[in-house]
């Protein structure tokens, strides 16, 4: 059992899992942000890989993604100033990343290199179940590491079962179809679909991301899983925190959230 | 005959394809992997496919025997004159058929990538057409770069949204347009214009444009009383129109197929589209393919004179073609792309566009006989580029 799903066992509601890009808003913030949100209350953080073509990520996540290659992040360089994080930190690390860079880093020696640093799961949005299934999950298994499958609003019941079946961790329920960032709030039809996906039974628990920004949105998603994930909403304080105090802006940001 | 060139079930021409979507795409993809073979069979779509092919666009295109050109490199060249299609290229032959299929599909607005603009104006084209709303997402470089193209879709009655990520060119425009899928995934179809994508675009768009070797094999045989030429050539951006020239070839190993890639200043200038010469395989828009990447697996910025061939990657056919040596890969690089397009301007009265002026140039650089029968994919006109050729100014 790794770190995400003794946190399962542990915390029963209102997990808050928050995502950053990685060597953003300035090159050497990696660490310090992982150390700050583990502080200000995070329960999962998600360290996202920058890519030159985040298909499935709004403005706010490709900006920052496109600031981080910028500033010289590589997935290289990610995993050397991740290496000691375990003397750091124990709260449940998850890498988010699409699936070329890793794929040139080499799928086993990434598995290897993370597993040895401690990180839990991994997201790669690019990544469908089937070809996982075929190529990587061996590997995945063989190194102890969740990999994490998206749900839509669009994603049949059938699908939802294969999806469990062959997930660990939890399933990360995309709140509405769109991209990162893209909407905001929580329609009585995002409802309906958390009741429904609620109503199957199925043996993962749900982190639905995608739309939620603050205690509102937060709260509610809470009502209908276990807890929810942040990302474009906390890049944008990071990106108005960016040369000034980091670790309050965080710790402020993360307690109006949780609170 | 054994068969080389094929895609199997899951997308793949060997190891080059497949469908790495995000989740929340799947079901468009699903939608239309399930749905496409069986529409595009049904003798319905085909009647109006064929007839939009020969009353609207104007098909088929002329197989012309080109003389003096043929005897300046002292071979049999016969041009496929897809610079006649309407809109100036033979983009809108996958319009046509992927309008048709959004219709049959119950969508009820389109939206497009478009580089140079001529997919993008394609597209607008049919949307026009049948009634269809019409949003193309275009680099803001690019938009800059090819203002009478965006003005033509707006003409047309298309929304032109710029995508302004990144380098502002077309995999932007391509990134931007997969995220709007996203964002409006049950009344709206993508029109992908080139053999690139997740699967089934890739063949599918192929199989739209085979319709030009399908063409070529019976002009051939009425002018030379055989359906085979020695030698293929068409210029590689994303590659359909040479998909769509090579396809009924692809499995007849005695036709050489020349794929022309765009060198740039150089292939190792670091400004270079040559995507079989600097790629390595990767993941990019959904499919596994040789892509031009640093070693950190980030998507480079390709370059060449012609907007058309400044793409990244390579359909994923391509890239087996390559890496099965069915395909000969040759990269012209922009100096000696513009002096082919002068020189079949002179020696034919036809200005081609820059991306096809790099099929042309690659007479200069592959072996045949004196006795060769060469057809040369002549993909579109070069109006689009008279500002291009104006700036060059060697004429």
């Amino acid at each position: 059992m790794n770190r995400i799903e003794q946190l399962f066992q542990n915390k029963d509601s209102r997990l808050l899992s928050v995502y950053f890009t990685a060597g953003y808003p300035s090159a050497g913030d990696t660490i310090p942000i992982i150390e700050a949100l583990d502080e200000a209350g995070a329960d999962i953080i998600e360290i996202g890989i920058p890519f030159s073509d985040p298909v499935a990520d709004g403005p706010t996540i490709q900006e920052s993604n496109q600031a981080a290659l910028d500033q010289g992040m590589t997935l290289k360089k990610l995993l050397s100033e991740l290496k000691d994080i375990r003397q750091k930190t124990q709260v449940p690390l998850i890498l988010m990343g699409y699936l070329n860079p890793i794929i040139q880093y080499g799928i086993e020696k990434f598995c290897q290199e993370i597993s040895a640093i401690g990180i839990d799961g991994i997201i790669v949005p690019d990544l469908p179940m089937s070809q996982f299934m075929e190529e990587y999950k061996a590997t995945f298994d063989a190194y102890d590491l969740a990999n994490i499958f998206l749900i839509s609003p669009q994603t049949s019941a059938e699908r939802i079962r294969l999806i469990d079946e062959n997930s660990r961790g939890f399933i990360y329920m995309v709140s509405s179809a769109s991209i990162t960032g893209a909407k905001s709030g929580i329609s009585e039809e995002q409802i309906s679909y958390f009741k429904r996906v609620n109503e199957m039974g199925l043996k993962n628990p749900r982190l639905i991301g995608f739309g939620i920004s603050d205690k509102a949105t937060f709260d509610t998603a809470c009502q209908y899983s276990k807890g929810a994930i942040i990302g474009s909403a906390f890049i944008n304080v990071l990106t108005k925190a960016k040369g000034g105090d980091l670790k309050a802006a965080i710790q402020t940001y993360i307690q109006s959230v949780i609170a | 005959m054994k068969t080389l060139i094929a895609v199997d079930e899951k997308g793949f021409y060997g190891n080059f394809g497949g469908a790495y979507i995000p989740e929340m795409l799947h079901p468009n993809i699903e939608e239309l992997r399930d749905n496409y073979e069986r529409i595009v069979a049904e003798p319905d779509f085909q009647a109006q496919f064929k007839s939009l092919l020969k009353d609207y666009v104007g098909r088929p295109t002329p197989l012309f025997y080109a003389q003096r050109l043929s005897e300046k490199y002292g071979a049999k060249i016969y041009l496929k004159r897809e610079d006649l299609c309407h809109t100036g290229a033979h983009k809108v032959n996958n319009t046509i058929g992927q309008i048709i299929l959004a219709k049959k599909l119950g969508k009820k607005r389109i939206i497009a990538e478009t580089g140079a603009g001529q997919h993008g104006v394609a597209t607008a084209t049919v949307c026009a057409l049948m009634g269809m709303d019409c949003t193309v997402y275009m680099g803001k470089h690019d938009m800059e770069r090819q203002r009478p193209n965006v003005e033509r879709m707006r003409i047309l009655g298309a929304k032109v949204v710029p995508a302004t990520s990144g380098s502002q060119t077309l995999k932007d425009a391509t990134n931007e347009a997969m995220r709007q899928w996203i964002n409006n995934p049950v009344d709206t179809h993508y029109i992908i214009g080139s053999v690139v994508g997740p699967h089934p675009y890739p063949e599918m768009v192929a199989r739209f444009q085979s319709v030009i070797s399908e063409e070529i094999k019976a002009q051939l045989l009425e002018k030379e009383g055989r359906e085979n030429p020695d030698l293929v050539i068409a210029c590689v951006g994303g590659g359909s129109n040479a998909a769509g020239a090579f396809y009924h070839y692809y499995n007849t190993p005695e036709v050489r197929l020349i794929a022309v890639e765009a060198a740039g200043l150089g292939v190792f200038s670091g400004k270079s589209a040559a995507t079989t010469a600097l790629g390595k395989p990767g993941i990019l828009h959904g499919s596994k393919t040789l892509l031009m990447q640093t070693e950190d697996g980030q998507v480079t910025e390709p370059y060449s004179i012609s907007a058309g061939l400044d793409y990244p990657g390579i359909g994923p056919v391509h890239a087996h073609l390559f890496e099965t040596g069915r395909g000969e890969f040759v990269g012209v690089e922009d100096e000696d792309a513009m002096l082919a397009g002068i020189e079949v301007s002179r020696l034919e009265g036809i200005i081609p566009a820059i991306e096809t002026a790099h099929a042309f140039a690659a007479l200069n650089q592959v072996k045949y006989k004196s006795d060769d029968v060469i057809v040369i994919n002549l993909s579109g006109r070069g109006d689009k580029d008279l500002d291009t050729y104006i700036k060059w100014g060697n004429y």
